[in-house]
């Protein structure tokens, strides 16, 4: 069934997938888990806050991201962006921003979403009590979040914030419709310029499934080790 | 910043002469809705399947399904949806393969995209519905044997009704998934609500109000489907039976 496909196309241009696209998913990855769960963190604090305006504001953006397909948030972010910079710096035209910083701000914005409904759930995980005994040892609100919540509600949460990073990784191959070459779009130009579309894509199917099973295989067994310590 | 806001594009006829940009907006609304739609009805059928084999004391059939939920959860969907368009055509035989190229205009990529998102999400339900199977209490489905019920009527009469009314919840979930994720459908050629947004924007140069009359009518489908979903559930309740939320990263 194979025997008029060519599967060296893989093994010549691994250089260019490993080093070109898959440094750029991995870069990508990082660089949004750490501000995706910063910002959705502080988007979880606001959620829960006693402030009115800070959870209307944090509830509306959390429902806004999670009622629109992410591709529509790329695009969105892609054009919105360069206003948005010119704005910052006063600049009278749109500013150019390169694309691994668009994407950066894109994927953070939206991941940052799912992120903080999952914080939510974790704070919220943390009996009341502890706050209340943090506010009568003298402690004010920064330190009993920092100190007392926060780290109990990582903990908790751990296992879904990776699973949901999984997710990410993966829906990092969207750039696609950006043109930017992450891993699947280094497949796909090279798919493109050889004719090896059949060979590219099965390829690339095996290297995320591979990743991604290792990982979340990672997971459970962090999941196992956690339980028992609770 | 100097963006030119004409909120008036909407009424204003596209240079292709299919009608207004309001129009174009929204057929893509209703092509996303027939492919979520039609993707569903596959994610169902297969998901239950699955998720219900998962449950049955045959070990190897089960390592079987696990392995099927595994496959479609960990490659990407856009990867899944290339595989479909590009790949399979060339594995099948020629004859079907080029069948299946050669299919006129909106089906040679609507048909793979249903088929895609139709089997990326029937691991997810399959998913739910094994979390939900599992979650009843096992008395039920030992109260079926002692009743002299064969495993097949236990699950007919009184494991997959329980089950149903408690995964509503998380199956509306996937439902809106299902309609977000038809947006990926773009990238074969399904002009959905957001390629339709792109297309207003190319023609029209507002990106702006092209994107946010997407984004109102995908908000729009959202609602609806949630207060739909939200009295299908008030219909069928069982009182003291709630749906128990399982937590599954998903975009």
């Amino acid at each position: 069934m194979f025997g008029q496909f060519d599967f060296g196309v893989i093994t010549r241009n691994l250089p260019y997938l490993i080093k070109v696209g898959m440094a750029f998913t991995i870069e990508l990855t990082i660089l949004v888990i750490v501000l995706g769960i910063v910002f959705g963190t502080l988007l979880a604090m606001m959620r829960l806050s006693s402030i009115k305006v800070l959870s209307a504001f944090a509830t509306a953006y959390i429902n806004l991201m999670r009622s629109v397909p992410l591709v529509l948030v790329i695009f969105w972010f892609y054009f919105l962006v360069p206003y948005i910079g010119a704005w910052i710096i006063r600049s009278p035209t749109p500013v150019r921003v390169g694309a691994f910083l668009s994407s950066v701000i894109t994927y953070s914005m939206f991941e940052a979403a799912y992120y903080a409904e999952i914080m939510r759930a974790g704070i919220q995980s943390i009996p009341r009590g502890q706050v209340w005994a943090g506010y009568a040892l003298g402690l004010n609100y920064w330190q009993t979040t920092a100190r007392i919540v926060l780290p109990q509600a990582f903990r908790n949460m751990v296992p879904i914030l990776l699973t949901q990073t999984i997710v990410m990784f993966q829906d990092t191959s969207l750039v696609y419709v950006l043109s930017i070459t992450d891993f699947l779009g280094a497949a796909s130009k090279i798919a493109e310029r050889d004719g090896r579309y059949v060979e590219m894509y099965i390829f690339a199917a095996v290297v995320y499934f591979v990743i991604c099973v290792v990982i979340s295989f990672l997971v459970r067994r962090l999941q196992r080790r956690i339980a028992i310590i609770r | 910043m100097n963006y030119h806001w004409n909120w008036k594009i909407f009424w204003d006829l596209t240079p292709e002469g299919s009608g207004t940009y309001l129009h174009t907006l929204l057929v893509g609304l209703l092509w996303t809705l027939a492919t979520a739609l039609a993707a569903w009805v596959i994610a169902l059928v297969l998901g239950v399947i699955v998720g219900v084999i998962r449950t049955t004391p045959r070990k190897w059939a089960g390592r079987f399904c696990n392995g099927y939920v595994e496959l479609f959860r960990n490659i990407p969907l856009l990867v899944q949806m290339f595989l479909w368009f590009f790949v399979i055509p060339e594995l099948l035989s020629k004859h079907l393969g080029d069948a299946i190229k050669h299919m006129p205009p909106p089906w040679a990529s609507y048909v793979p995209a249903v088929l895609c998102l139709g089997f990326f999400t029937s691991a997810r339900v399959a998913e739910q519905v094994r979390a939900g199977i599992q979650a009843l209490p096992r008395g039920q489905r030992m109260a079926g044997t002692a009743l002299g019920l064969t495993l097949p009527q236990t699950y007919r009469h009184v494991i997959l009704p329980m089950t149903f009314r408690i995964i509503l919840p998380p199956l509306t979930s996937e439902f809106l998934n299902i309609i977000k994720n038809s947006s990926v459908a773009l990238t074969i050629g399904v002009v959905e609500l957001t390629a339709a947004a792109r297309a207003m924007q190319e023609f029209s140069f507002q990106v702006f109000e092209a994107f946010t009359g997407a984004t109102i009518l995908y908000i729009l489908t959202n609602i609806l489907v949630i207060y739909g979903m939200r009295w299908v559930e008030r219909r069928v309740a069982i009182p003291g039976f709630i749906g128990p939320a399982v937590q599954a990263g998903g975009h």
